[in-house]
Order: C-alpha cells, then sequence, then structure tokens
C-alpha cells in the first residue's frame, strides 16, 4: 500500500524483526568465531597418534570416531572447519576488493563497462570448478592456488551488484544536485556514493562465504587444493574414500555435516543481514 | 496488418543480428579462453615430457626427442601457436594418460558425462518445477516449509558429501550398488553392457539431481508467487477461477518458461557437480578425465576439455537466451511498449 | 496500482485535462446532449425496483504485520454506501489511487488477505459473504478490467474470454465467444492471438467480451477508460450504456469525470475512502448549483469548459485519523460541526450528500427522506461513538 505509511507504522514491529535477526546473526556470529579460535588453539599441536584407538566408531569420548591413525575426528573436523573458515574469509576479501574495484571501473565509462562486463562473461564460461582447478594447478596448488583460483572466481556476482546500485545512485537527485553545485566527483563518490554501497558490499562478501568454502572443500577433496597434509575438510573427506568398503562411515559423515552446517550458518547471516537492509521484507 | 508485417520483418532482422552476435561472442571467447588456459599451464610446474615418460625408461635420444615434440625449449609463443593452430586443424594432440588421440577421449567421456547431466537436469527440473508449484501454491503451511528446508539444506550441501553418503547408504550399507565402479584405464564403452551402464548411472545422477532440485524449487515458488499476485491472476479470481485450476491454467503457464531458462544457465554448475559426483561414484565421464589430466599433468586432455566445457556451458546460455528472446511472448510484449 | 500514497486531487484533475483538452469543447456538448426529459422518466421507474447492490456503510482497512504481535491498520475506504440499479449506470469518480479499485474488488470478494471489510454488502436482497461471492463472481457479477495486463500475457485470447470450463461446455462458449467476438467486429484471427498482440481498441473489446459471455446481472468496470482517443472512448462508453439497456446493472469506476457524465445515470463522487455525494447526471450543469456537496462543485467546476477552477489542498493521507468531515480542511464552507463528527447522509432532490451544510432547494419527498433519515441516525450514533 502506502510506503511511507508502512515505515511509519511499521517502525515498533521491525524494532522486534530486528532484536531477532539481530539476535540470529550475533548467535551464528559465535558459533563460527568460536570454531575458528578453538580450531587456532588446537591446531598449535599436531594431534596425538594411538594406534590403540584407531578406527573407533563414535562414542562419548571420541564423539565423531577415531580414524587409522587413531586421531579423534571431532578435533580433526573443527581445525578443518578453522582452515575452511580462514581460507573463505581470505578468499572472500580478495573478491570483494576485486568486485568492487571492477564495479567502480564498470561505472567510470561506457567502455570500461563493456570491458568489465566481457570480463564477467568470460570468467562465467567456464564452469566454476574447472576454472579453479585450472588456477590452481597453474599456480602450483597448495593453499595459494586455492585462495587465487576461489577469489578469482567469485566476484562476478558482486560485481554486478556494485555496478547496479552505482548506476541507481547515479541517477538520485541529491547526486545530481551535488554535481550541479560543483562538487567534485570525488567528494560526491565519498559523500553519497560509498556509504550507500559499503551495506551492499558488506553482504555480498557474506553471502559469498559459503560458495567459497564450499569450492575450497570440493578443489581440495579432488586433490587440487590443500596438501595432504593440512588438515582440511576436503582432504579428510577424500581420504575417508579409502575407508569407506570397510564401513568406517563416521570418518567422512560428520567433518561433511559439520561443513554442511558450517555453509548453514553463514548462510542464515546472509540471509538475516539482508532483511535487516531490506524494509520491503520487514513485513513478511 | 501493416503492423504485423513490420513487426515480422523486424523479429527476422532481429534473428540474424542475435545469429551474428552469438558467434562473434563465441569465437572472441573461445580464444581467449585458450589463450588463458594454456598461459595458466604455462606457468605451472608442469613437465610435459616428464608426464609422457612416467614410469617408463627412455633413452636421451628418445626425451630429446619428445621435448622437441613438445617444444619445451621453444618460446611459450611458439608453443601457442603451434598448439592452437593444430586445434583449428582438429587436432588437440595425445592424451598422455589415455594414449590415444584427446578427441576420441573427449568424445567417449563427454558422452558419457552428457547421459548423466541430461539425466539429472531433467529429473531435478521436473522435481524441482513440482515442488516449487507445491510450495508456492501452499505458501506458509507445513508442506511448503518441508520444502524450504530441504532446498535450504541442500543449497548449503558440499556435493561430494551427499555422494560419499549416498554411496556408503546404497552401495556399502544396503548393497544395492558396487562400491568400485570403475572400468579399467582401456576398456572402453562398448565392453560395458547397457544394463551394467545403467546400474552405474543411477547413483551419480541421483546424486546430481538432489542437488540441483533446490534452485529450481526455490525460483519457482518464487516465481510462483509473483504470478499469483500478479493482476491477470487477480482477474481470473474475479471471473470465477480458483484452487488448482488457477495454478494450472495461469501459474504453471507463465512460470515454466522462466523456470526452463535458469535451467539452461545452470549448465556451469551442473558441469561442476559432474565433476565431483563422477570423482566418487568412478563414473567414466569427462569430470573424472578432467581431474586425472589435472592430477596427472596431462596437458593436452586438460586445455581440451577446458574448451568443451567453454562450448558446453555457451550452449546452455544460448539457449536461455533464444528463449528469453524469441520464445517468451512477454519479453517482446515489453519490447513493443518501450 | 495503489502504491501511490497519496495522489493530490488537483494531479488527478490535471490529467484528465490533459486528456480531454483537445476535445474540450465537443464534450461540452455531450455532456448535456441526453433530453433531460428522458433521464426523468427512467430514474423514476428504477426508484420503485429494489437496488440488484446494496453497498452499506462498508469500512476498507488494511493490517500489516510488522513482527508476531504488533498490527497496524491503514483506512483505505470508510462509511461508504451506494446503491447499483439494474438497467442503470452508476460512476463512481474520484482522484486516481483512493482506493476506488479496491471497492470493486471488495464487491468480488479479491481483497488480499490482509484486508479487513466492515459493513454489509447486498446482493438482490441477500447479504453477500465471502461464500457468496466466490459463488458468483464471474457468473452474476463480472469485474471488467483496466487494462490488457489483467490478461495472462501466455494464453489465447478465445481461451480467456471463455475462461475455466467443463469440456463438454467447451464447444458451446467456444461459439458463443465467437458469436460475441463477431458482435463486436473482432475477426477469427483474434482467438488466436496473445495479449500484446491486441491494438487498444481490440483489448477494450475483449475485456468486455470477458463480461458479456459471462451474462452477468451486475458488471463493475474499474477504469475501463485510461487515455483512450475520443472514438475508442465513446464507443467503450457505448459498450456499458447497451449493457445497462439489457437490464444490467453497471458500476463505472473513473476518474474521468466527463466520460461519466456522458452515460452514467448517477455519479457517486468517491473522496478520501468515502462516497461524499450520488447526484444524478442532469445535476452537472450550469455552475453546478444542484449539485449538493462542495467538492463535487469544485469537482464540475475545474473542468476546462467551466473555466478550470482548481480547489487547493490536497486529499487526507490513508494513515491520518480524521474527526469530522474528510472534506474539512479544503472546504469553502465549513463550520464547527464540521470538524466534529462525520457529517450524516442525507437524501437531497433524488441524491444523497454527507454535507453538514447541504440543504435541498427544492421541498423534498417527506416520506423517503424520513426513513433514509432513521436510518442514517442509527448509524450516526454509532459514528460518534467510534470517533
Amino acid at each position: 500500500m502506502n510506503t511511507t505509511v508502512t515505515l511509519k507504522k511499521g517502525l515498533f514491529g521491525r524494532l522486534n524483526l530486528r532484536q531477532k535477526t539481530i539476535l540470529i546473526i550475533c548467535l551464528t556470529s559465535l558459533l563460527l568465531f568460536v570454531i575458528v579460535i578453538s580450531s587456532l588453539v588446537l591446531g598449535g599441536e599436531s594431534l596425538p597418534t594411538n594406534f590403540g584407538f584407531k578406527n573407533l566408531a563414535p562414542s562419548l569420548e571420541h564423539p565423531f570416531g577415531t580414524d587409522w591413525m587413531g586421531r579423534d575426528m571431532f578435533i580433526r573436523t573443527l581445525e578443518g572447519l578453522g582452515l575452511s573458515i580462514i581460507i573463505g574469509a581470505i578468499a572472500s576479501t580478495f573478491s570483494t576488493i576485486l568486485a568492487m574495484i571492477l564495479g567502480l571501473l564498470s561505472s567510470a565509462g561506457k567502455k570500461t563497462d563493456s570491458f568489465v562486463s566481457w570480463l564477467v562473461d568470460l570468467f562465467l564460461s567456464i564452469p566454476h570448478l574447472l576454472l579453479i582447478i585450472l588456477i590452481s594447478i597453474g599456480l602450483g596448488g597448495g593453499a595459494f592456488g586455492v585462495i587465487v583460483g576461489v577469489a578469482l572466481t567469485h566476484w562476478t556476482s558482486l560485481t554486478r551488484v556494485v555496478r547496479a546500485e552505482i548506476k541507481q545512485l547515479k541517477t538520485q537527485e541529491y547526486v545530481h544536485v551535488s554535481g550541479n553545485l560543483g562538487k567534485s566527483r570525488w567528494w560526491i563518490a565519498t559523500k553519497h556514493i560509498f556509504p550507500h554501497l559499503i551495506p551492499q558490499i558488506l553482504l555480498g562478501t557474506i553471502l559469498m562465504f559459503p560458495h567459497a568454502i564450499l569450492h575450497e572443500a570440493s578443489v581440495t577433496f579432488l586433490g587440487f587444493g590443500l596438501s595432504p597434509h593440512e588438515p582440511a575438510i576436503g582432504i579428510i573427506l577424500s581420504e575417508s574414500m579409502k575407508y569407506l568398503s570397510a564401513g568406517y562411515w563416521w570418518l567422512a559423515f560428520f567433518p561433511g555435516l559439520a561443513l554442511l552446517i558450517v555453509v548453514l550458518l553463514f548462510d542464515m547471516i546472509g540471509d538475516n543481514l539482508g532483511r535487516l537492509m531490506d524494509p520491503k521484507s520487514a513485513h513478511e | 496488418m501493416k503492423h504485423e508485417k513490420l513487426l515480422k520483418f523486424g523479429g527476422h532482422e532481429k534473428l540474424l543480428g542475435f545469429a551474428g552476435k552469438k558467434t562473434f561472442k563465441l569465437i572472441s571467447l573461445l580464444i581467449v579462453v585458450c589463450l588463458a588456459s594454456f598461459w595458466l599451464i604455462e606457468q605451472s610446474p608442469i613437465d610435459p615430457v616428464r608426464a609422457y615418460i612416467g614410469e617408463m625408461s627412455v633413452t636421451p635420444e628418445k626425451q630429446a626427442q619428445l621435448e622437441e615434440y613438445w617444444g619445451v625449449n621453444s618460446p611459450p609463443q611458439e608453443k601457442f601457436l603451434n598448439w592452437a593452430g593444430n586445434i583449428l586443424k582438429g587436432d588437440f594432440g595425445t592424451s598422455l594418460i589415455y594414449r590415444i588421440p584427446v578427441t576420441d577421449v573427449i568424445k567417449e567421456k563427454f558422452t558419457a558425462s552428457l547421459i548423466l547431466m541430461a539425466a539429472s537436469w531433467l529429473i531435478s527440473g521436473i522435481l524441482g518445477f513440482i515442488l516449487g508449484i507445491i510450495a508456492g501454491m501452499k505458501r506458509g503451511t507445513w508442506i511448503d516449509k518441508i520444502i524450504k528446508t530441504y532446498c535450504y539444506t541442500l543449497a548449503a550441501t558440499p556435493t561430494f558429501w551427499l555422494a560419499l553418503v549416498l554411496l556408503m547408504v546404497f552401495s556399502v550399507y544396503l548393497g544395492w550398488f558396487p562400491i568400485g565402479l570403475s572400468v579399467p584405464i582401456g576398456v572402453t564403452a562398448d565392453n560395458v553392457t547397457f544394463l551394467d551402464w545403467l546400474h552405474r548411472l543411477i547413483l551419480p545422477a541421483v546424486t546430481l539431481s538432489l542437488l540441483g532440485v533446490a534452485q529450481i524449487a526455490m525460483f519457482t515458488r518464487e516465481k510462483l508467487k509473483e504470478v499469483l499476485s500478479s493482476d491477470y491472476v487477480l482477474f481470473a479470481k474475479a471471473r470465477g477461477e480458483k484452487g488448482l485450476n488457477l495454478v494450472l491454467r495461469h501459474g504453471v503457464r507463465n512460470v515454466a518458461l522462466p523456470a526452463i531458462t535458469l535451467q539452461f544457465l545452470g549448465f556451469s554448475e551442473l558441469f561442476g557437480g559432474a565433476v565431483l559426483v563422477e570423482q566418487v561414484f568412478s563414473y567414466p565421464g569427462i569430470g573424472q578425465a578432467a581431474v586425472s589430466a589435472g592430477l596427472r599433468s596431462d596437458v593436452p586432455l586438460l586445455l581440451g576439455i577446458v574448451l568443451v566445457s567453454a562450448l558446453f556451458v555457451f550452449f546452455g546460455n544460448t539457449m536461455a537466451d533464444i528463449i528469453y528472446e524469441f520464445v517468451d511472448p512477454r519479453i517482446k510484449q515489453e519490447e513493443a511498449a518501450s | 496500482m495503489e502504491n501511490k500514497a497519496e495522489i493530490n486531487v488537483e494531479e488527478g484533475l490535471n490529467t484528465e485535462i490533459e486528456i480531454n483538452e483537445e476535445f474540450g469543447n465537443k464534450l461540452n456538448v455531450t455532456s448535456n446532449k441526453r433530453p433531460i426529459s428522458e433521464l426523468d422518466s427512467s430514474t423514476e421507474e428504477k426508484k420503485k425496483t429494489e437496488a440488484l447492490l446494496k453497498v452499506e456503510d462498508i469500512s476498507l482497512s488494511f493490517t500489516q504485520y510488522a513482527s508476531g504481535l504488533r498490527q497496524t491498520k491503514l483506512n483505505i475506504i470508510s462509511n461508504l454506501s451506494l446503491e447499483a440499479h439494474s438497467g442503470e449506470i452508476l460512476a463512481v469518480v474520484g482522484s486516481s489511487g483512493s482506493g476506488k479499485s479496491l471497492l470493486a474488488h471488495a464487491i468480488l470478494g479479491i481483497l488480499p488477505s490482509n484486508a479487513k471489510l466492515d459493513g454489509k454488502i447486498e446482493y438482490k436482497g441477500r447479504i453477500l459473504t465471502q461464500e457468496k461471492k466466490k459463488e458468483l463472481r464471474g457468473k452474476e457479477i463480472a469485474l471488467v478490467p483496466q487494462s490488457v495486463n489483467y490478461l495472462d500475457p501466455l494464453m489465447r485470447i478465445s481461451d480467456q474470454v471463455i475462461g475455466d470450463v467443463a469440456e463438454e461446455d467447451e464447444k458451446l462458449m467456444k461459439n458463443l465467444q465467437r458469436k460475441i467476438f463477431q458482435r463486436y467486429d473482432l475477426k477469427p484471427e483474434v482467438d488466436k492471438m496473445l495479449p500484446h498482440e491486441l491494438s487498444g481498441g481490440m483489448a477494450r473489446r475483449v475485456l468486455v467480451s470477458t463480461a458479456i459471455i459471462s451474462s452477468a446481472k451486475l458488471i463493475i468496470a474499474d477504469e475501463p477508460t485510461p487515455g483512450l482517443d475520443e472514438k475508442t472512448l465513446n464507443e467503450t462508453l457505448s459498450y456499458f450504456k447497451d449493457m445497462a439497456d439489457n437490464r444490467c446493472a453497471v458500476i463505472l469506476i473513473t476518474h474521468d469525470i466527463e466520460a461519466a457524465l456522458k452515460i452514467s445515470d448517477k455519479i457517486a463522487v468517491f473522496y478520501a475512502g468515502t462516497v461524499l455525494e450520488v447526484a444524478n447526471a442532469r445535476d452537472f450543469k450550469n455552475n453546478g448549483e444542484n449539485l449538493r456537496h462542495p467538492y463535487t462543485r469544485a469537482l464540475w467546476n475545474a473542468l476546462p469548459q467551466n473555466g478550470f477552477q482548481a480547489i487547493v489542498g490536497h486529499q487526507p493521507m490513508q494513515d491520518e485519523v480524521i474527526d469530522g468531515c474528510v472534506f474539512y480542511e479544503r472546504c469553502s464552507k465549513k463550520n464547527d460541526l464540521c470538524s466534529r463528527g462525520i457529517p450524516l447522509l442525507k437524501e437531497i432532490d433524488g441524491g444523497v450528500v454527507r454535507c453538514n451544510n447541504a440543504v435541498s432547494e427544492e421541498i423534498p419527498n417527506s416520506d423517503e427522506t424520513s426513513s433514509i433519515h432513521g436510518h442514517e441516525l442509527k448509524i450516526s450514533a454509532k459514528e460518534v461513538k467510534e470517533v
């Protein structure tokens, strides 16, 4: 109906929804934070190997069971998740920076705009997974290869968002007025454009996270990512394949499930943040 | 009448323009993909001669001969031109692992993958569409919530993990399917019976389908919501239409085309999924070949697969564009209005 | 379309003026073309018949769930009453975006789920419940929508006009549809067209056909004449005249008062969610001295041929709480009484008005007024309590 009225009348309620959303965001963030911290703390020392306890099914003592070297799978999973989150964070950050630069570039002029959209088309033309593999191979594999690979393949959608957002902002009345008042382009960019862009970019980065994590794990699983000595989830799962026929299901089941939950948590943060930022959906 | 003719003429011109644009785009795209992937491989520490020789012992003369064949010591530009020139002639080189021409490997592996991908593309499309329609119709009910939860969860599920879980349940625990599905290298598709092959296809196709459902179902649900709140559905209601008939008459009709378009745009994801699933199930497709090629430094095969995958994705995007530009009358409507 | 928060009446008028300027002079003639005597006789006749549709004191509000328990209310229509008689055209005239369409949706029972409808709607003397509306719509009550956007963009025209019918009736309906199309000069190839292929005039006729094929008794036309050229406009209006001549009751919802005057028997003036006056078409003449409400008079005088006198101010916002007459802010004749309590509905000279200052120039028929007044008093008591 009447949008202005909606906003006015919905204020109390939105506060409510806000609180709920913020609560969800805080809790999920806390959980992810705990995972990263504990993995960092645990990661300092190598896990004790105890061949007396090898290949144990899940129990109270070892909730995720133990592997063929008697290592506790719960701790291994935790470390793997921490590593995945860190790699995902680094890759997403680089991807965001790339997206910002290209988004700004595309709104600089017609030529740069068509160049950027051509670049987007190019990066979307090869299946992401294959492209990451290719980049990873090109860079000699390892963490560096994966991070660059993931960073180089995830910027496209955020670039489009940035581009569209700037385009929309540029047509706004107050931007025109500022221009007519003789304000410099830089002034307009920093005072009017960036403040509106930052929340969009933040949201874009968080939404990028789960994809980045999943792609890192996939590439590592296939053997093109982190080295087998790293405690990555992809490595754990790829190792577990050797023991599948022996029926050691917990080796694959729990680490993968944990990864799924982490990805789901990121999705939830992103969704809730998005809802927080979009007043239109506040009434649903 | 005159107006109509004009429109038709315009449509014809549009078609030519579209085809021209697409062709140009494809060619420029392939050139850049060739350049970029070649450059990436060139950067890598891969040594094709070492990869070719593998465990064999060769004489220094043979090694020198190979080095010359691979152009190890020649500058990259020359190597690229050499390779690109051969590709133009249709010669993608010889696969180092399969020891047969790359084109033959790709033909065989890609056919297998196409069947896998086509099966899951269809299943996930149809299933996802139906689920999306149900969820959209029953918005807010428990059935909608179940479908939504399923989709959210599946969207966050690592493909290879789901494949592993299905493998554990159906192959290890229930024993319905063999665990080591792989065919030894050298055995071609001819040596495998149709049933064997179907047997091998089921689990990977199911995995890919389960994952593919999520996106299309959520999309269909949102689109149906849009359609159901449209003016024409309001009018249909005002004329006494209701319930399932209303959704079938107007909802399905108007959601189907965008949903099919989305399915075509998902070729890239589909290919990525196939790579992972083939690896877990040892399904002898293009994805598995790509992984082997990458891991064992089979440069000609890897480059060949990259080109084929780019073509595959391009095909999907073009199909989506065709639906958008030529099939969906609503686009024409908007064009006419503007 | 109801997204616009508040449309300035002046703006609404301006758009009308823009459309009509080119043939304003002609219109002046056409609006008064019909002999008054004819009108008189027809209204006499109608008074005897019971109203086909009786809308009594309805209010429509939207509940918005902000979250969980908190709700807010937005009033779109309040204390609205009108009647539609068979063989008669009632025009509901008001500025765009003021919620007129929702009146049609309320009668048809196709309001969104967060809408709340109070008051009484009677059809053929029986209360029109939501179930009854579901049963009657498309059969006895038909809607003629405002544009081709109300047609499924992917469905062939003939299928749309026929609608969702049982398989055994399909042939019959197809024949009927063809006949109607023939009458409206729609060629066989139109049957197979998609909505976007229709020209403006064809689209109009197709939309009207959807109502004709239903053989409905009550036709509600929602803005059926937006931006039409004069020829198409007159043509479209004539379709509704035909329907009324065939003993249908027609409710013509429009922002175009001149178009409405061409064919309507009665004009209901819609303002800020309510009907301020129901006047006979013949009352619109000269300086509007026969009109009962200051707003109606202002509307009439704002027309180009009547001197373009626009009134200042704008309609109240939909969330404004108004204690008193909705027109108070802009009224030139307001007094203290007008700011307290909603004015009662009065019957004057065969029309109805909601204004404290309206007085009859002729001697009213005592019987009728008293009965109406008695009824209105009941309502007003309730209203005062609410306020």
